[in-house]
């Protein structure tokens, strides 16, 4: 491996770039029709070359939306966010207390609640759609932030993880705090919990994406515009037929769609991606 | 779980503290999924909510309807291109960028970052490009090429776009995982082959390929539940089932059976067995996870 030709030092770096422009590339496409107007777009090809219109279709597309869908991103990414926001930390909790109880106690039960948790862990909502959205409908839970948020809670990746990590915490400290008189709940709050930052982090991450980046759900409950996510509106933007779509503002939504989830996983990218890795193995 | 292991003693304590996981488990998973299972054996006047018990009738009618294998075949081969294509790509990137070269750091995070893009946005993405009539590729393919681009009314074309658009979303989720592997695999025994002479050729098939094995093994599953389940969003952009129902994938007619037709029985039977099916893949690779762990 010492003498490597020059061509051979190259090949890797080339490889890399054609990777990036793969991924780079489509996206180029959407930026720059969300700088064009909708008649420059329809009158195809469209420019390739970003144009002056960007101020403009993204001052419309945060504030006003689209002619036929009257809902402005602003009011769609409060809905993202608080879902996103909703499933990531509820889940966080939810399985932080769920592993606690797993892992640092004995109890009759505990072998029935670890298997009812485990056989939920790879069942995507997608397969079991229909009867959810029965169960939400019957609790009066359509058009609701709880309808949106609860059933994604469901999955059981976060308990794994945060079972994975408190099973290699050593248990003298456990058993040292129950000498010095604290409760388990005071252990859990003070010791466990700040020792598990790192895998919370990862799990915020994870948690968050797949929030934000939920489509089947919502689009089966929200049939008010006031609880559009962000990619429902996408959807309603581009529905019609390809004259009538606003394409430069369903295009900067799109891009404004993509941009949270990005700088969380950019901005966390290490624990993120060590979270990751250790879930699933 | 060793016994000798130290644990808190308390009566109650445990029980409320499954208790909010065990209530979301229960009401959004069993308690729907026993629905779906009931009603399966029903046929439901979607007016007057009437139930009749029909036994297997709802299994029979779909395993008898060519609609419903056509879709099942159809989705295999989508999840079947998606995982060779997105696996292999992600991973021949991911041996480049293990490489100890220069830019490494950016090129992973620019490898990586993609993973937040939902698969929605995937789908409109290359919608965008390929549209017949506004994309920029669909105009070059159309005027340059001479190829009659019209996806919505050819198959193979609808197909390979859908193919495209969820390979590429799929792309960093993959790359993440081998490049965590490859950084698994001791160097030591990679340099120790090619002191023996190894080629490089001969050092990935014969020692990192193999030593990648959990990782290609729990990604291949993982691919696969992705392109059968998680696609939905993919194809509702991009064809909607189009050409005529022939890319409608096993999740997209769960939904159209269940909210568009209002076959709820149909659907139910539907759910089941997806159910099913992704129950048999977590054994599979749980029993594939405890082997490798006991050796």
């Amino acid at each position: 491996m010492k003498e490597l030709s020059k061509s051979r030092r190259l090949f890797p770096h080339i490889i890399l770039w054609l990777g990036i422009l793969i991924i780079v590339f489509p996206i180029y496409f959407i930026f720059v029709a969300s700088t064009h107007t909708s008649a420059e777009i329809l009158a195809a090809p469209m420019p390739l070359n970003p144009g002056p219109h960007l101020f403009e279709n993204y001052r419309r597309a945060l504030l006003e939306g689209t002619k036929n869908m009257g809902v402005p991103v602003i009011t769609m990414m409060k809905n993202s966010l608080i879902m996103a926001l909703g499933i990531s930390i509820g889940k966080i909790i939810v399985s932080l207390l769920a592993a606690f109880a797993i892992v640092f106690f004995r109890f009759p039960l505990r072998g029935f609640c670890f298997w009812s948790i485990f056989i939920t862990l790879m069942l995507p909502v997608e397969v079991r759609i229909m009867p959810t959205y029965k169960v939400i409908s019957d609790l009066g839970m359509l058009n609701s932030y709880a309808g949106l948020i609860l059933p994604m809670i469901v999955s059981a990746t976060a308990v794994f993880l945060f079972r994975q990590f408190f099973m290699s915490i050593p248990r003298e400290i456990a058993e040292a705090s129950q000498i010095d008189g604290a409760t388990p709940m005071e252990f859990f709050r003070d010791i466990l919990v700040p020792m598990t930052r790192t895998p919370i982090a990862a799990m915020f991450v994870i948690q968050f994406i797949y929030g934000w980046n939920q489509y089947l759900w919502p689009l089966l409950i929200t049939t008010k515009p006031e609880f559009y996510t962000l990619l429902i509106g996408i959807n309603r933007m581009m529905s019609g037929a390809d004259v009538q779509i606003e394409w430069q503002i369903a295009m900067a939504t799109t891009l404004l769609a993509m941009l949270p989830p990005v700088v969380v996983v950019i901005l966390m990218q290490k624990q993120f991606v060590a979270g990751m890795t250790e879930t699933e193995k | 779980m060793s016994s000798k292991q130290y644990e808190f003693k308390s009566p109650i304590l445990p029980y409320l503290l499954v208790l909010p996981q065990m209530v979301i488990v229960f009401i959004f998973f069993f308690w729907p999924a026993a629905q779906a299972i009931l009603q399966s054996f029903y046929l439901q006047d979607p007016f007057g909510g009437r139930m009749i018990f029909v036994g297997f009738q709802n299994y029979a009618k779909l395993f008898a309807d060519p609609d419903y294998w056509q879709s099942f075949s159809v989705s295999a081969a989508f999840a079947v291109c998606i995982t060779v294509s997105a696996m292999s790509i992600a991973l021949f990137l991911a041996v480049q960028a293990n490489k100890k070269i220069r830019m490494e750091t950016f090129y992973k995070t620019m490898l990586i970052w993609p993973y937040a893009v939902s698969t929605l946005v995937s789908g409109v993405i290359w919608l965008f490009m390929f549209n017949p009539n506004v994309g920029v590729i669909a105009y070059v393919l159309k005027h340059r090429f001479g190829v009659d681009w019209q996806y919505l009314l050819h198959f193979d074309q609808a197909f390979i776009l859908l193919t495209l658009a969820a390979s590429w979303k799929q792309l960093a989720y993959n790359f993440v995982f081998f490049l965590a592997g490859l950084q698994s695999v001791p160097e030591t025994l990679v340099e120790a082959a090619a002191i023996d002479g190894a080629g490089s050729a001969t050092r990935f098939w014969k020692i990192i390929f193999p030593m990648l094995s959990p990782t290609t093994f729990y990604l291949l599953v993982m691919n696969l539940v992705y392109g059968f389940f998680e696609t939905f969003p993919i194809v509702h952009a991009i064809t909607q089932g189009a050409p005529g129902k022939s890319t409608g994938i096993l999740v997209y007619k769960v939904w159209r059976d269940g909210v568009i037709n209002l076959d709820l029985g149909g659907s139910a039977a539907q759910s089941v067995i997806l159910m099913v099916l992704v129950i048999v893949l977590t054994v599979f690779q749980f029993r594939f996870l405890e082997r490798r762990v006991t050796y």
